[in-house]
């Protein structure tokens, strides 16, 4: 492949079958380098096994993976410019953030150990405390320090924040932001804390049931859909001919979200019949399509309730 | 800060373009770098560039090669006519509309917004 133009990464049809259940089906992806992407969905929905494949740290059972345009299996190549923080990652018994931090120096071109301290420091991380011996948010600190710090060219991360608290994930947040505008590069971030990140992404990956729902630039996904709350006759005229997302009803009152960019004309029409519109949020659309999604397949929708709540 | 209705690229570029109205930012003045945007208001860097490269694209701005981001001469005038435009439909039509649900006619509006005018003058900058 050709440098810069081309995409870092590259699936056809990768399909990955536990047994008799499809955790990837015919997942088709495009990454162009040099971004910060969402991969976001429910828990379960895929975003691990697919970050697994793409690290060579899972196998596909069926389709094409390409990563720097070569298959990363055994791949030095490839693996060497691949980072991936998992959720709960493992490390050897008796090590320390310490040696954890000097192997990735060994590991990683481009690591900068300089930064790597000062992150340490940021987090309150005991560096020369055993791993074991850390709570479960130092913990999750140590692989957001080895993500960031490395610089790999892909950075993954896997839901990086179990036991962080909300400081703690905001210092995440700005210093990924503030290391990604020096140091551009690709950046995967998997998170059920989708209102959290929303602003940090440039482009969203919404997984669902192992297949991709929504695969868009965030600016293009912002300000898609909008609710619209008003008396039922007038709502449902207005709303004609728009795809609805949801609907709710309250004695005369409905409130329905449509996925429909407004546009001037629409806001005053909308305005003078007396509409009230309301922003959706990427996480209240991500949640509505990934039930939309669900409820394609299954016929009652009963999951609607847990499906809100795995987002929360 | 931001909000979810409109393309974030688009509230940066018209913050920057409030900063210009009120005087934040001088014509001829140095505006922060898309890092420091993106730093600031916690986006994506690319995001906040699109913001900035909008108001270049306008003549808002302009870029001084190696240097940065300036406020072009003429950049307050130009911003003062583009909101001049949207006033109407942006304030005065949608404050009509609320009037006419209170029962507000069109004299009693035009009687509160002389108070308003004198009550509040005084207390912004021109």
């Amino acid at each position: 492949m050709t440098a810069g133009t081309a995409n870092v990464i590259e699936t056809r049809n990768l399909t990955r079958r536990y047994r008799d259940q499809l955790a990837l089906d015919n997942v088709d992806l495009d990454i162009a380098g040099g971004r910060i992407y969402g991969l976001l969905g429910r828990n379960g929905a895929g975003k691990t096994t697919l970050m697994s494949i793409l690290t060579a740290q899972g196998f596909e059972s069926s389709g094409e993976v390409r990563v720097f345009g070569e298959h990363p299996f055994e791949n030095d190549r490839v693996l060497r410019r691949l980072c991936f923080v998992r959720e709960s990652q493992k490390y050897p018994d008796d090590f320390t953030a310490a040696n954890a931090f000097a192997s990735a120096g060994l590991l990683y071109p481009n690591w900068d150990a300089g930064f790597a301290a000062s992150l340490a420091e940021e987090f309150s991380i005991p560096v020369k405390r055993r791993l074991k011996k850390l709570s479960r948010g130092q913990l999750s600190a140590v692989g957001v320090v080895l993500g960031l710090a490395s610089r790999a060219d892909i950075t993954f991360f896997d839901e990086p924040y179990l036991g962080l608290d909300a400081v703690a994930r905001q210092i995440f947040y700005d210093r990924l932001v503030e290391d990604f505008a020096e140091h551009p590069r690709t950046i995967m971030l998997s998170s059920h804390l989708i209102d959290e990140v929303a602003l940090l992404l440039e482009h969203v990956i919404v997984i669902d049931s192992g297949r991709i729902v929504l695969n868009d630039d965030a600016e293009n996904i912002r300000g898609s859909a909008v609710t619209i709350t008003g008396t039922a006759d007038v709502v449902e005229a207005f709303i004609a001919g728009y795809p609805v997302l949801h609907r709710e009803a309250l004695g005369s009152l409905v409130s329905a979200t449509v996925e429909q960019r407004l546009d001037d004309a629409g806001r005053r029409e909308a305005a003078e019949l007396g509409l009230q519109l309301t922003p959706v949020s990427l996480q209240q659309l991500i949640v509505r399509k990934t039930l939309q999604a669900d409820g394609a397949e299954k016929p009652s929708g009963t999951a609607a309730t847990d499906s809100l709540e795995a987002f929360r | 800060m931001i909000d979810d209705s409109r393309p974030i690229f688009q509230q940066i570029a018209e913050r920057v373009e409030g900063d210009i109205l009120d005087e934040t930012l001088k014509e001829e003045s140095q505006v922060p770098s898309t890092n420091e945007f993106a730093a600031f208001y916690r986006i994506n860097p690319a995001t906040a560039a699109k913001g900035i490269n909008l108001l270049v694209d306008e003549g808002i701005l302009y870029k001084r090669r190696g240097i940065g981001m300036f406020v072009a001469p003429g950049a307050r005038e130009s911003v003062l006519k583009k909101r001049r435009e949207q006033f109407y439909e942006q304030y005065v039509r949608p404050l009509t509309i609320e009037a006419r649900k209170l029962g507000i006619d069109g004299t009693q509006l035009a009687g509160l917004i002389q108070r308003s005018a004198v009550d509040t003058e005084g207390s912004m900058a021109p």
